[in-house]
């Protein structure tokens, strides 16, 4: 990247560049090729949301703003730019804006690692899977900080709900992980995708592997760690109103929905690279490979994404002390068993990585 | 220079935190200030080639033990004027403990100075980075050479965790639990019976 842009400089402008220069520049251009189409990727994203549901419904969803309703995200967008932001007059103003700053700016962090093809990654970190384990944990602050700073009893309660919430699933998440990184023998995504290669039969990914019981763990912990729907006790309307988001308005509410829309499809993101291959082709079949990877990895985001809404459409939400069950006395306990399991058949089968 | 650079603005904020910690009046900025400390340190870790235990540092303790310092904040009803007033009380015994934690900081750095340079670069990873990534390396050292005393760890860290169990658990008779598995495994024929009532003669 660095050297293209000393190249791109010379030729356009006549100037050649400093090294550091270039290199931060290289970085600044990487992170705004991530970020812009991000950002546009989660406004339609928040559409198909919408569209999904109306169709499970039987209704017909946004269909007034634009053709086919398409511009109607940019339309709330709007809408919430042009409102005033309210802040309470108790509420620990410092903290209350910084919160969602927060939540958006964890969100759009965890994208540095993502590899969408074969070395089209912005920082191949060699322990990229800790590093979105970690940014991932991150997000609890985000939410507690706006449910202590709003001063109001709906919102701390929204916010203790969350962060418990929270806690709770990534521990199973963190075994899930593990049980990975043993096929994989690399904390680095790039190379657990490629360890995905013709895994059972021709197919990439883990599909038909003992691991494909841990990618179901691995979702549904995922729906809990971004408090969607069947785990959206945080935010629940009929009791706590709109939890930790009560107090929110204009663009500290919009950061708010779009950080927990990019926090979806990076979950969306990692579930495709850990189990379903990355950009892999779904089959390891020659011609398949001449489709460019990253449309690979945006069709199976998209899947996963359509998942997502599909269990939104139709589960009905869970009770909190049968959320905190599922989570410590049922997953944790499979997630561990399958570790050990794991461990034990690489060893036996003698297929540990080197 | 941009290493330099870093680490300069890593160390200072760390430090600055670090004061702001026990410096500020409420104490949930407290518990934000000493994130800032660990996640700058984690920096620091980035800069020393050490990227694992950078992203251990900050899972582990901006993940899980800060949140818990954050949650017991935030649920203390503090009057701040009640926490003042004890500082001349504990002055002397607490300045005390903080000048010989200086001393020993002082004699440490000495020690280290007058004992010669160090044979091995301390930037630079044991092994080589490019022979084996840092989180290898940590692998097999504390699953291979030193599995023992690791697994006496855990160990100890579970006597802790069921003794810390056994003492706030009490079971209160007369509370009604849930049993997920009764309530799934309950067929319509438990809950009740159809009776066919005949006109004029009641259930008698």
């Amino acid at each position: 990247m660095a050297d293209l842009l000393v190249e791109f400089f010379q030729w356009g402008f006549g100037v050649t560049l400093v090294p550091w220069l270039a290199i931060i520049l290289g970085i600044v251009v990487g992170i705004l090729a991530i970020v812009l189409p991000l950002l546009l990727v989660v406004a339609m994203s928040v559409y198909m949301d919408r569209k999904v549901w109306a169709a499970m419904q039987m209704r017909r969803g946004p269909n007034v703003v634009g053709p086919w309703g398409l511009m109607q995200s940019f339309a709330d967008g709007l809408k919430l730019f042009l409102k005033e932001t309210i802040i309470p007059a108790s509420a620990n103003k410092f903290i209350f804006l910084l919160a969602p700053a927060l939540t958006f700016i964890l969100a759009l962090v965890g994208w540095a690692v993502i590899p969408f093809d074969a070395g089209m990654v912005l920082a191949d970190l060699n322990v990229g899977i800790l590093y979105i384990f970690a940014i991932s944990s991150l997000g609890v602050y985000g939410i507690i900080l706006s449910g202590w700073a709003s001063n109001s009893r709906y919102a701390f309660l929204g916010a203790l709900r969350s962060s418990a919430q929270m806690v709770s699933y990534e521990v199973s998440m963190g075994f899930v992980l593990v049980t990975v990184l043993m096929c994989a023998g690399s904390l680095n995504l790039s190379e657990i995708v490629m360890a995905q290669k013709d895994t059972f039969l021709g197919v990439n990914g883990y599909w038909f592997t003992p691991l494909f019981p841990m990618m179901i763990i691995f979702f549904i912990s995922a729906l809990a760690e971004t408090n969607r729907p069947p785990f959206d006790l945080p935010e629940a309307e009929a009791e706590i109103v709109a939890g930790y988001q009560v107090e929110y308005s204009s663009m500290a509410f919009a950061l708010f929905f779009l950080g927990e829309y990019a926090n979806i499809i990076l979950m969306c993101a990692m579930t495709s690279i850990l189990f379903l291959g990355g950009w892999l082709p779904p089959f390891d079949w020659e011609p398949l490979y001449l489709i460019p990877g990253w449309i690979w990895f945006f069709g199976k985001i998209f899947f996963m994404f359509f998942v997502f809404a599909w269990v939104k459409a139709t589960v009905p939400r869970y009770r909190y002390d049968q959320l905190m069950r599922l989570g410590w006395k049922v997953f944790l306990p499979i997630s561990l068993l399958w570790v050990v399991l794991t461990g034990l058949f690489l060893l036996l089968t003698d297929k540990i990585p080197a | 220079m941009i290493y330099a650079i870093c680490f300069y603005l890593f160390a200072t904020i760390t430090v600055f935190s670090a004061i702001m910690v026990i410096s500020s009046r409420n104490p949930v900025h407290s518990v934000l200030y000493l994130i800032l400390a660990f996640f700058n340190s984690a920096g620091l870790f980035v800069l020393l080639g050490a990227e694992f235990i950078a992203m251990i540092l900050v899972i582990v303790y901006v993940g899980a033990v800060a949140v818990l310092f954050m949650f017991v904040v935030m649920m203390l009803d503090i009057d701040y004027s009640e926490l003042r007033k004890g500082f001349q009380k504990y002055l002397p015994i607490g300045g005390l403990i903080g000048l010989i934690l200086l001393a020993e900081l002082l004699l440490v750095g000495f020690g280290w100075g007058l004992s010669g340079p160090v044979t091995t670069d301390p930037a630079t990873a044991i092994p080589a980075l490019n022979e084996m990534s840092n989180t290898e390396a940590i692998g097999s050292l504390l699953y291979t050479k030193y599995a023992f005393l690791f697994q006496m760890a855990g160990l100890i860290l579970l006597v802790a965790m069921i003794g810390a169990i056994v003492l706030t658990h009490r079971a209160r008779p007369g509370v009604k639990k849930q049993n997920i598995n009764d309530q799934v495994m309950r067929r319509r024929g438990d809950a009740y019976d159809i009776v066919k009532v005949k006109p004029g003669q009641g259930l008698g």
